[in-house]
């Protein structure tokens, strides 16, 4: 793509009113890129998701997008403002491995802190943002553990715990980074279920994936990389088998199967 | 302090009852000095070690404090060479602080520009400052003006030294870190879950970590006069990691922390006044030991004992379900009521004495009588109760035939309501499933081992 095309794009595709939007982002972990040149808008009330093999760029993307992480170039707005402004518009799913989950605290307590930004500095937790997380840990059905160690809940359970400290923050747009790894059918239910609800509710949810045999499934919309943009769109359009194989290509096994679970997916729709 | 002794005598001198009481009600206005100083550094250091080690943070301190050493014998020749005797405390604090915060500085950079991991830059800023810091208090000594002969004392801590405006000096310090501690509690609780989350947040996680290590910092320059500075960090770290063996909150921990710290630097400051010649600070850190061992085997939320407790009572469950499950089989299979007991040790792999015993435990409880020679019969408890049982057992077997695929994580045969951990509709189902296949016995043949 030439500078000047680039340009265009930037002015011609890009709107004010996209939930996220991101121009021409680069990151770099010390001397090596791993996103190039990503360039695209996000659709409001959206069920969005990432896919693209290991070491693609997923996560990377959606902590370059909340500054977790720092863009060798470009930018993203939410809402046509830095994140910076935008902070309370937007909650996020980390990686369930990210933390440590003999950390002394119950699932309440977990909860709660999708919270404290509301709360601000230096006060106390109010009953009203309890009464929250408590709603937050019923619509992942996990009211019933909310007094329960973290240490002590299931994989899943704490996966739904973590989905539970993000409903708590209540904002119009969600970044989860692989809340369907390694869990339960009874936790993958829960999620989609909550996909579904915040769905209805308008918000926008970016979902890092890796089982591409879902996504036609739980989503809408799909990007697909592998270290730069390979293709965007609803997920009818875009998630052919052609362009699976420009994400996943090379990877002949990987390539194979996807082509392999997508025929599938073909003949049972 | 109370009596006078010759460099000779090196009995160690019991108190009278008298002294001893004198002492533990802060009678004596030196030992008040002392021991309020050091309570209030015990509370501050339970308070904010608890962060600090509940962010992995523990070595970092102990880098820390070996690296105030220079600072204080550098503070000492400016103060010397700007025409003092160099005995100012809070100048010389001034230098320990000022060189503790470099020592962090030191590894965070190393960290961040090399491929060093955090222990290995630790030790490397932790002896290369303390060996300055010798080096430099060799200089310091051979000065002919200025009194150095005190600047040893920060190594291994001098409390009795300490005079009463250092002690308010200690006790407004530890009360600062004390309630900054309580007022950033949420800030410091995210900061060491889930930084990463807490940076989405908008909470500066960079300037909350700087915080916590002022904080610590401050505690180790107050703990430098009376532990000194090559134990200050157990009094950062031990408090915080007992008081983990009593509870799974962070606020239980705070608190438990903080009376840990501050009972041992009471307890440890009143023996070393009662008891001469005995340096307070390794006391107060053998006391703080004496704590974390305690903790360590009595701790109710993960002490030893209680694990160990729980294990035994975990086996012996898993043993009387065993042996409900072979006598449910054994009824089943010889429709008779009375099972003799060579036939349940027939069952399983186990001891004829560890079948006696769990058949006396089994009846103590209720479940089984005996019927003379070595027979024994279900009671009507025990007949309900087996039923139960073997009936959730097997629905867990066709569940994990049936389902186990998709949810492993699910299976919990230890669960005495199968419906709490699977939901009514899913027992329904398995249910149905144990009824259509007719496998109203096991799944797998009866008779086979541990299942």
């Amino acid at each position: 793509m030439s500078n000047i095309k680039k340009q265009n794009v930037r002015h011609s595709e890009h709107s004010l009113t996209a939930p996220v939007s991101i121009h021409d982002m680069t990151v770099a972990y010390q001397r090596k890129p791993v996103l190039w040149d990503v360039d695209l808008d996000i659709p409001e009330g959206k069920l969005v998701t990432i896919v693209g093999p290991n070491g693609a760029g997923k996560s990377t993307l959606i902590k370059a997008a909340m500054d977790l992480v720092p863009k060798a170039s470009g930018l993203v707005r939410f809402y046509g403002k830095p994140f910076k402004a935008q902070r309370h518009m937007v909650s996020y799913v980390p990686q369930r491995e990210t933390v440590d989950w003999d950390f002394p605290i119950d699932a309440i307590g977990v909860v709660t802190m999708g919270r404290y930004s509301k709360i601000g500095w230096c006060l106390p937790v109010r009953k009203k943002d309890k009464q929250v997380a408590m709603e937050a840990l019923e619509r992942v059905g996990m009211e019933a553990y909310a007094h329960r160690q973290i240490s002590q809940l299931s994989g899943g359970q704490q996966q739904r715990v973590f989905l539970a400290r993000a409903l708590a923050q209540n904002a119009p747009i969600c970044f989860m980074d692989e809340p369907f790894a390694s869990v339960d059918a009874a936790t993958e239910r829960a999620i989609v279920e909550v996909l579904n609800e915040l769905k209805q509710a308008g918000k926008t949810v970016v979902v890092v994936h890796h089982d591409l045999q879902t996504v036609p499934e739980y989503f809408d919309y799909v990007i697909m990389l592998n270290m730069r943009v390979v293709a965007h769109g609803d997920v009818a359009d875009v998630f052919t088998e052609d362009n699976l194989r420009k994400t996943y290509g090379g990877r002949l096994t990987l390539l194979s199967e996807a082509a392999e679970r997508f025929a599938r997916q073909g003949n049972s729709h | 302090m109370i009596a006078t002794h010759t460099l000779s005598d090196v009995r160690i001198t019991l108190p009278t009852w008298d002294e001893l009481l004198r002492v533990l009600l802060l009678e004596e206005y030196n030992t008040r000095v002392v021991v309020l100083g050091v309570m209030a550094l015990g509370l501050a250091s339970g308070l904010i070690g608890t962060f600090l080690v509940l962010r992995k943070r523990a070595l970092t301190a102990d880098a820390l404090s070996h690296a105030t050493l220079p600072g204080i014998v550098i503070a000492f020749m400016c103060m010397v060479a700007m025409g003092g005797d160099g005995k100012s405390l809070a100048g010389l604090l001034t230098g320990a602080f000022v060189f503790g915060c470099i020592g962090v500085l030191l590894i965070i950079a190393i960290r961040s520009t090399t491929r060093l991991k955090d222990d290995a830059a630790i030790g490397i800023v932790l002896s290369v400052l303390f060996g300055l810091g010798i080096c430099l208090l060799r200089l310091a000594t051979d000065l002919p003006s200025g009194n150095s002969a005190g600047l040893s004392g920060f190594i291994f801590g001098k409390a009795a030294s300490m005079i009463a405006s250092d002690t308010y000096m200690m006790v407004g310090l530890a009360l600062f870190v004390a309630i900054s501690t309580g007022l950033l509690f949420k800030e410091f609780s995210v900061l060491c879950f889930d930084a990463s989350f807490g940076s989405s947040q908008g909470w500066p996680i960079l300037l909350l970590d700087t915080v916590l290590m002022l904080l610590v910092a401050i505690v180790t320059v107050i703990a430098l006069q009376t532990v000194g500075l090559v134990l200050a960090v157990a009094l950062l770290i031990i408090p915080a990691a007992s008081s983990r063996f009593w509870t799974s909150s962070v606020k239980r921990m705070l608190i438990s922390a903080a009376i840990i710290g501050l009972l041992s630097g009471w307890l440890g400051a009143v023996v070393s006044a009662v008891i001469p010649r005995v340096p307070t600070g390794p006391i107060i850190v053998m006391i703080c030991g004496f704590w974390f061992l305690l903790s360590l085997v009595f701790g109710t939320d993960s002490g030893v004992l209680k694990r160990q407790v729980q294990r035994v009572r975990l086996n012996r469950k898993i043993e009387l379900q065993h042996l409900l499950r072979a006598m449910f089989e054994l009824v089943e299979e010889r429709e008779s009521e009375d099972i003799p007991m060579h036939e349940i040790l027939a069952k399983r792999s186990w001891s004829l004495s560890q079948v006696n015993a769990i058949v006396k435990r089994a009846q103590q409880l209720g479940f089984l009588n005996r019927t003379g020679n070595s027979m024994v019969r279900f009671t009507e408890l025990g007949n309900s109760e087996s039923k139960r049982m073997v009936r959730n057992h097997r629905l867990w077997e066709v569940y994990l035939i049936n389902y186990a695929d998709i949810a492993p994580s699910h299976v919990d045969r230890d669960a005495d309501m199968i419906e709490h951990v699977l939901g009514k509709e899913m027992v329904r189902q398995l249910e149905l499933l144990l009824a259509q296949d007719e496998i109203i016995d096991s799944p797998h043949p009866l008779g086979g081992s541990a299942s």
